[in-house]
């Protein structure tokens, strides 16, 4: 009997010994993704890298890869990302912000229930469709006003990328926002603050690492957002830092090859994962340096 | 002493700045409802010209033929039909992993380095761009294990995609359930996992659920690493049925067929020059936002009713 029970209990530790391990399997995943994705793009663009170099791949302004004799500056490229993500973001701060304000500090808590999930909606919309929105309704708009404008440009890419971004802004504000404790409030209105003054002058400074991280979560998105610029802002490479033009992002370049335009293996196809490499160096600091600002802020709240 | 004049000056003043502050608070709160209306707007707009030029494609026919090159006879039934068994094959990747780690990470992990390395890179994770996710199923799935643009491909991309909203959805259900529950259980002497199994995660249940709801809406819109694999465009026909009246009944052959989806063809349809396929790409996109847009306002509604029946 005694025996029994304890092959019974040695089985059931091993089961549950099993079962952690698998558990913590499954949480390694994530590891795991992360560094498949540094190894995929490292080892896919090496080939890349050795042909071209670092210096001439950073500082060339040329953007050629299917000329007889093709030249490769990333720079090409980002100038469009930071172009329309500029845009986006010119859009997507303040108005995340004002409405961010607006919900935490003015708004009943049922307006602002009712507005949340609403703002959540929106910013599922598939980007595809923000694209065909951005090439077929926003760019005749800003035709009738500026005649000008050729039909793939970088301002419509990123004015409708911006209003994508804004749910997310708004939403992620707002909570750092709300996240700020009661009693500085009361401290301000004692003082006889009005509500404006409370929100501007007291809240938003003593939630900024919240909202600077939504911010930068902000950029992140846009930086990597690929559909609406692939659909809106034109596929030609071209160094420029004017919205009104036509211009390929880092994003766009990588849809384009990818579709079939140019030959497979070759040094031209490799170059999607060195542009890929770049992407994602560039969000990833943009992450990190989010997760970084709001795990300041939370040993800061502990503070307060 | 105090002169009268004095006073009345100062009361002057502050009267005025109070005014100020007042009027400049009018005018954030209407900025804030014109800045809201305008959003109203823009979204108003992006649905009404989706349906003004989709809506006379939304026929039944629209659902039930094939791609054609010409843009008045081509229909969306590999679309949706792909992307329906691409979503299986998410849903079958995503769930169970990303259940499994959000457990681990409240339940079980210890704090320590390897804990943090995790949290770290589910943060990561999730802001990574899709398209790098792409040119990872690129490299690891379509040419290093060598499946191919298929289903299986599309659907381990997704399913990592969305692994980290189901991880963080899956870890604030749990805890947001009361640690008495637990020590209930351990107290009629539960093992761990039976706790977890039996209480925590049913507890759980409807939080998780939202959070799947949510990344499955999140995967049916994605394009840009659907592209990248490269997924067809034009395809006619249909994924090999998974069961058949013959022995062994079920097959996976489906999962090694090349594929397209709703999103691969709106991209295609609205990056077409000829515009006779623009009411196509509208249709398309009217359906997939229909889709997402349905799966996220259930979410919603299944948080609502999660928040107004709390048990505890």
């Amino acid at each position: 009997m005694d025996t029994m029970r304890r092959q019974q209990q040695r089985w059931r530790h091993r089961w549950e010994t099993g079962i952690e391990w698998l558990l913590a399997g499954a949480a390694l995943v994530a590891v795991l993704t992360t560094l498949g994705i540094a190894a995929v793009l490292v080892a896919e663009s090496l080939p890349f890298f050795r042909v071209v170099s670092w210096r001439s791949f950073l500082t060339d302004t040329q953007w050629t890869p299917l000329f007889a004799e093709p030249r490769f500056g990333i720079g090409v490229l980002l100038s469009g990302t930071i172009t329309s993500s500029a845009v986006a973001l010119a859009v997507a701060i303040p108005c995340g912000t004002w409405l961010a304000m607006y919900l935490s500090e003015f708004a009943t808590g049922r307006f602002r229930e009712s507005v949340k999930p609403i703002l959540e909606l929106l910013a599922g919309v598939p980007t595809v469709v923000f694209g065909y929105f951005a090439l077929y309704t926003v760019t005749p708009l800003l035709q009738k006003l500026w005649p000008a404008l050729p039909g793939f440009n970088l301002l419509s890419a990123g004015l409708v990328m911006g209003v994508m971004i804004v749910p997310y802004v708004a939403s992620l504000s707002e909570d750092a926002l709300r996240a700020v404790p009661m009693s500085l409030r009361e401290g301000a209105y004692a003082l006889g603050a009005t509500r404006l003054q409370v929100a501007w002058q007291v809240v938003l400074p003593a939630a900024f690492s919240g909202v600077a991280a939504s911010y930068v979560l902000g950029i992140s998105r846009a930086i990597g957002e690929t559909m609406i610029v692939a659909i809106a802002a034109g596929q030609q490479p071209r160094l420029t830092f004017n919205p009104l033009e036509p211009a390929a992002t880092v994003t766009t370049y990588i849809v384009q090859v990818s579709k079939g335009d140019v030959p497979y293996g070759s040094l031209s196809y490799r170059t999607i994962f060195a542009a890929a490499l770049v992407l994602f160096l560039l969000t990833l600091v943009f992450n990190l340096a989010a997760d970084w600002i709001r795990r300041r802020q939370r040993l800061h709240g502990r503070v307060l | 002493m105090t002169n009268p004049a004095t006073t009345d000056r100062l009361s002057d003043r502050a009267a005025a700045r109070i005014r100020w502050a007042r009027q400049l608070e009018r005018g954030f709160v209407l900025a804030a409802w014109a800045l809201l209306g305008l959003l109203a707007a823009v979204f108003l707009a992006l649905f009404a010209g989706v349906l003004q030029t989709g809506w006379e494609r939304l026929q039944p026919d629209f659902f039930l033929t094939f791609a054609s090159r010409r843009a008045a006879q081509a229909g969306i039934l590999a679309a949706w039909v792909g992307t329906l068994v691409v979503m299986a094959v998410t849903a079958v990747v995503a769930i169970p992993l990303g259940v499994a780690a959000g457990v681990y990470l409240e339940e079980y992990a210890r704090p320590g380095r390897l804990t943090t390395l995790i949290e770290v890179n589910i943060v990561n994770l999730a802001g990574v761009p899709s398209i790098v996710y792409g040119l990872l199923a690129l490299g690891l799935f379509v040419r290093l294990l060598g499946l191919g643009a298929s289903i299986l491909t599309a659907g381990l991309t997704l399913g990592l995609l969305i692994l980290p909203i189901v991880v963080v959805a899956t870890r604030e259900a749990i805890r947001m359930v009361p640690q008495s529950i637990r020590e209930a259980s351990y107290a009629v002497g539960a093992t761990r996992w039976q706790t977890v199994w039996q209480h925590v995660l049913p507890a759980a249940l409807p939080g998780i659920l939202t959070g799947i709801i949510i990344g499955l809406a999140r995967a049916i819109g994605e394009t840009a690493p659907l592209v990248t694999i490269g997924a067809v465009t034009f395809i006619a026909f249909l994924p090999p049925a998974p069961f058949s009246p013959e022995a062994p009944f079920l097959s996976f052959d489906w999962l090694w067929a090349p594929f397209t989806a709703l999103p691969i063809v709106t991209f295609d349809w609205t990056s077409r020059p000829n515009p006779a396929f623009r009411p196509n790409a509208a249709a398309a996109a009217l359906v997939l936002t229909f889709l997402t847009v349905v799966m996220n306002a259930t979410a919603v509604w299944l948080r609502y009713r999660l928040r107004r029946r709390q048990l505890w």
